[in-house]
């Protein structure tokens, strides 16, 4: 068995296996690096950039980065911090996340993410942008509420491999787009499944929400991350 | 001393975060030892008869009157304070605000199969406030100095805010007190 490789994050003397990347290996030693993109069991691809750590002075997305030895990585300092929320607002203020109405609600990671950082207003303006809805036979689209983490592009595919879930156009006019034949064909656990991997309110299943009463959702009493935070 | 003194509207909103506020139940008692009310819906003051220290506004701004009464609390409050998602970022009100403002209207009061043919006709009295584009969070029209989120805010975040800016202490935000909905 190789040697483990030696990290640092905020000072604490570290431990992992090689080829492990900057998030896992954190998790590993119970250190919480904030995720939205990113979902266990897909391969990551550094989009939403809220796990960015500074690692000896330069800024780098830790689901993406494999840990090396002999890494200073910055998770906690008061700017690294800023910079994620400043991310989680911009992520706000360039959808409609009208909370209260969302079916999402408390089991959101948008949303979990800014109660984590306590984030009472935003500190830009909000765009109130034109979106729409799309609907298909088993679930619903909502564009206003899409942050493009693609997700559910890596998650869900037709049994030929074929993606079910793409990206349309580019920059400020991205959105997801759909493949109505194959969405057509997706039974209900396929569409449980892509609602339950979008990290927050785009992906709704028809004829359920609202199942879980307020005060029992995922994130009423917990932090997200705290799960890790508590293995240590 | 004499007490600091609070006031409180509702712009565009449900009265919701006004109910949410009378939820501290019997702290209620405590409230009226440790402030008093000035111009509020909760003591039908219409008018402020002196300076106050803290407004607390619910609702976002969705006509001309509400952006009135909330320049008229700006020059009377020393503090202001966003109270609830409307008044924090529109709200359920500002779902409106990717449609252009001709269309509701005519979905309203044109198009909707609820309205009889004979009462097509959109109002345009010049006693009833004209509507804006759009709804504005509070803070795109007047300096707002704090802000509690939610839908409403719990009675114990609006209580801790509120003994907080009294007594002149730190905000304590538990994890259960920020929520959005």
């Amino acid at each position: 068995m190789p040697d483990k490789i030696k990290f640092t994050v905020d000072g604490k003397e570290c431990q992992a296996e090689a080829g492990m990347t900057i998030y896992e290996a954190a998790k590993a030693n119970g250190i919480y690096i904030p995720v939205l993109c990113h979902y266990e069991g897909l391969k990551p691809v550094g989009s939403c950039r809220i796990c960015s750590v500074r690692v000896n002075g330069r800024w780098m997305a830790a689901c993406t980065q494999p840990v090396t030895p002999g890494m200073v990585i910055e998770n906690a300092s008061p700017d690294v911090e800023e910079y994620r929320k400043a991310i989680i607002e911009m992520l706000f203020v360039e959808g409609n996340h009208f909370c209260p109405a969302c079916e999402k609600s408390g089991n959101c990671e948008l949303q979990a993410l800014a109660y984590r950082y306590q984030i009472l207003v935003p500190q830009f303006p909000y765009l109130f942008p034109k979106k729409d809805i799309e609907a298909f036979p088993k679930f619903l689209l909502e564009h206003n509420r899409c942050v493009q983490c693609q997700r559910c592009i890596r998650a869900i595919q037709a049994p030929d491999g074929k993606k079910v879930f793409a990206m349309k156009h580019r920059s400020g006019r991205v959105r997801i787009n759909v493949d109505r034949k194959l969405a057509a064909r997706l039974s209900d656990e396929e569409a449980q499944k892509a609602m339950d991997i979008c990290p927050v309110g785009a992906i709704l299943r028809k004829e359920v929400g609202f199942r879980i009463p307020i005060g029992r959702r995922k994130y009423d009493r917990r932090p997200i991350g705290s799960e890790i935070e508590e293995k240590k | 001393m004499s007490k600091p003194v609070i006031a409180t509207a509702s712009l565009a909103g449900c009265f919701g975060c006004h109910m949410s506020f009378l939820d501290i139940d019997e702290r209620i008692l405590d409230l009226i030892e440790l402030v008093e009310f000035d111009k509020s819906p909760i003591d039908d003051i219409k008018k402020f008869s002196r300076p106050v220290d803290i407004g607390l506004i619910e609702g976002g701004c969705c006509n001309a009157e509400n952006v009135e009464v909330l320049r008229y609390f700006r020059k009377n409050c020393k503090i202001l304070v966003s109270v609830g998602e409307c008044a924090v970022m529109g709200g359920l009100p500002a779902m409106r605000n990717t449609i252009p403002l001709k269309e509701c209207l005519e979905e309203a009061y044109l198009n909707s199969p609820t309205v009889a043919p004979e009462d097509r006709l959109i109002p345009a009295d010049e006693d009833i406030p004209i509507l804006l584009d759009r709804v504005y969070p509070c803070h795109e029209i007047v300096k707002i100095d704090y802000f509690l989120p939610g839908c409403p805010p719990s009675a114990d975040l609006i209580w801790e805010a509120l003994t907080a800016l009294v007594q002149g202490r730190p905000l304590r935000l538990e994890y259960e007190l920020v929520k959005y909905d």
